[in-house]
């Protein structure tokens, strides 16, 4: 019982986000005209798994207590290379694949290494190589377009048994191959230590430097697989900054409604799933209700600081006004 | 006496922070200009000078009061939306009550930023939000006012006569108007930071806000202060890019939230507060501005200039903005 209670209490933030998503998205199915078919969630699905593979991506160094403002950018550096090299055949496009999420990890690494050994800030590392990842993607796809290998793409993003909406299937497969063992490998419990105490974290022998490297170069992979499972979705490759801006802000928004601390080591990437989810269904809802377009970004806008203001809920149970300047 | 001990022992380490920065800054500034000059004799001619000074100034206006946010360790993100603000009520104001209106304009723009600093304020100093985060939020509403305002009342665009003298005029000795406004709210930003209890209390916000808490400092009211100064600023410079162009326009703020916190971290301030000077602002901000012009001059296509921008930013940080190894 206690063991239970535990438990909800530790995961309160996630708990709160799954349930916050469940209700909303019976709103959203129950006015939608069609209703719940396969062919609705399938839509529904691509759309979320995009911000929810970047909002992981932006978990992994934020519970380090830092932040990437690059995911933006790599998930669109990813879309444009995946729309040059993921082309030809199966075989080729398998490699392809390959190819972007190395340069995804790579992108991550670059990240991490600056932060380590120049220790550099991150908001400002990440701001300045954003800047240079999104000249990379501009080079190498100056004006719209490209192709994907169309096998592959369907495959990604159809249904699976004509039920089960495939992307859904690979953001499950993200989180078992790459979220789950992380978490319980050394480092992983490494990047919760550091962004609890990072001092504290090096007096007890935790691999600091190793945990913050495997998380920036985790994140960038992580960013690399939305942005070809956004190629994927859309055939084409796009080097749009206000794109890259858009997920970025939205991947921070949907991990502090997914319960994630901003100040680090507290949190789990499928928290900040849920909170892409939330994002994404407020979208879909106003759709639904047919508000006028000019309200709508207002009316985002609005939910979004809502959502964040959630935080506030840590100053009520403060006791010493000191615990506030931590 | 321990206590006398260290303030000495701080000021010299901090000074030779404080010039490192500033002469690697001001260096690179002398060397991108006699590099441009290899490349034309124009980058050298006292009229190219004078323009980039006067471009400048506009990034210099919003750097000041990015800087009094980042200087408490926090960052204020909303800027691009506070400038697009700044100009688009400026002009609507102008357009809504004719005669009084162009004399109101330019008050109410700046006003209309500082309401949004002192939301900023208020929710990062009562409700303790990350900076980051609210004003991300902060941002994303005051577009979605916007996106509003501009479709369903149509308002004016057009900048207002003052406005347009204020960003292009050049009546004394060919000085343009704009780097004039720069250099006043240049100084009034050194006098509060320098010569104030407020400045002095930034910097104790910025270093340690419990113990500056404990020592008796207001420091809510710092905080707010410090976001409505910057909301002012950025709406301020909106006001004058309009009249920079002519018009008001959509997302006209974006691209100046990058270059101002670049400037500001450049010229050795650190990001998490608490420590930089103005001078070192003015530098980065004149760097960021040349940067810029030389790589538009060379018709350096944009894919390149971003990264030659980034890798700039990336490696001058490297030089001189490394934090120390603290693990003791």
């Amino acid at each position: 019982m206690n063991d239970l209670r535990h438990r909800i209490h530790h995961n309160g933030g996630l708990l709160a986000a799954i349930a916050l998503f469940i209700v909303m998205f019976i709103i959203y199915i129950s006015n939608h005209p069609v209703g719940l078919t396969a062919a609705v969630a399938t839509t529904a699905t691509n759309k979320a798994v995009l911000l929810a593979l970047v909002a992981m991506a932006q978990t992994l160094p934020v519970l380090t207590r830092g932040l990437d403002l690059s995911v933006g950018m790599v998930f669109i550096l990813a879309n444009c290379l995946a729309s040059v090299f993921v082309v030809g055949t199966i075989g080729e496009g398998l490699l392809g694949i390959v190819l972007v999420l190395g340069a995804g990890a790579l992108a991550g690494f670059i990240n991490g290494a600056i932060i380590v050994w120049g220790r550099l800030q991150p908001i400002i590392t990440t701001l300045a190589t954003g800047a240079v990842y999104y000249g990379i993607a501009l080079y190498v796809r100056p004006g719209p377009g490209g192709d994907v290998q169309s096998d592959i793409a369907d495959l990604a993003t159809g249904q699976l048994f004509g039920v089960v909406p495939a992307a859904l299937v690979v953001l499950l497969a993200t989180v078992l191959i790459v979220w789950l063992p992380y978490r319980h490998s050394v480092l992983g419990r490494a990047a919760y230590a550091v962004g609890s105490n990072e001092q504290a974290a090096y007096m007890s022998g935790v691999p600091v430097q190793r945990a913050k490297l495997l998380a920036y170069t985790l994140a960038g992979l992580l960013a690399a697989i939305g942005g070809l499972m956004l190629t994927f979705n859309t055939y084409s490759g796009e080097a749009s900054s206000p794109i890259a801006g858009t997920y970025t802000l939205n991947s921070i928004a949907a991990v502090v409604i997914g319960g994630t601390s901003l100040f680090g080591g507290w949190g789990s990437a499928i928290g900040s799933i849920f909170g892409a989810f939330v994002l994404r269904t407020i979208e879909d809802l106003l759709f639904v209700f047919d508000l006028d377009p000019l309200w709508q970004p207002l009316f985002q806008g609005v939910v979004l600081l809502a959502a964040v203001s959630l935080g506030a809920v840590r100053v009520l149970r403060i006791r010493n006004r000191l615990e506030l300047f931590a | 006496m321990s206590e006398s001990k260290t303030p000495a022992n701080a000021i010299p380490v901090l000074r030779f922070a404080v010039d490192r920065s500033l002469v690697i800054a001001f260096g690179c500034i002398i060397l991108m200009l006699l590099g441009g000059a290899l490349y034309s004799r124009e980058f050298l001619s006292p009229e190219y000078l004078l323009q980039q000074l006067q471009i400048s100034a506009f990034l210099g206006i919003i750097a000041s009061g990015a800087m009094m946010v980042i200087l408490i360790g926090h960052i204020d993100l909303s800027i691009p939306w506070t400038v697009t603000l700044g100009a688009m009520m400026a002009t609507a104001v102008a357009g809504w009550y004719g005669e009084t209106g162009n004399v109101l304009a330019i008050p109410v723009g700046v006003l209309c930023g500082a309401m949004v600093g002192l939301l900023n304020g208020l929710g990062v100093a009562y409700l303790r939000l990350p900076s980051m985060i609210f004003t991300l939020g902060m941002n994303a509403v005051v577009q979605g006012l916007m996106v509003l305002h501009t479709g369903g009342f149509a308002p004016q665009d057009h900048a207002t006569e003052a406005m347009h003298f204020l960003a292009v005029g050049r009546p004394i000795l060919g000085i343009p108007n704009a780097l004039l406004i720069w250099i006043v709210v240049g100084a009034i930003t050194i006098f509060l930071l320098t010569r104030t209890a407020f400045g002095r209390r930034v910097y104790a916000v910025g270093n340690r806000e419990a113990a500056a808490y404990l020592s008796g400092v207001n420091t809510n009211a710092v905080i707010i202060g410090c976001f409505i100064l910057s909301g002012a600023a950025a709406a301020f410079a909106g006001v004058l890019l309009a009249g920079y162009s002519t018009k008001a326009y959509q997302a006209m703020g974006d691209p100046y939230l990058l270059p101002a916190i670049a400037a500001v971290v450049l010229g050795g301030t650190n990001i998490l507060g608490g420590r930089g000077n103005y001078l070192g602002t003015i530098a980065g901000v004149v760097l960021i501005t040349l940067l810029q012009s030389i790589l538009a001059v060379m018709q350096m296509p944009e894919a390149g200039r971003q990264i030659i921008y980034g890798l700039v930013i990336l490696v001058m940080l490297l030089a001189y903005g490394r934090g120390e190894i603290d693990r003791k």
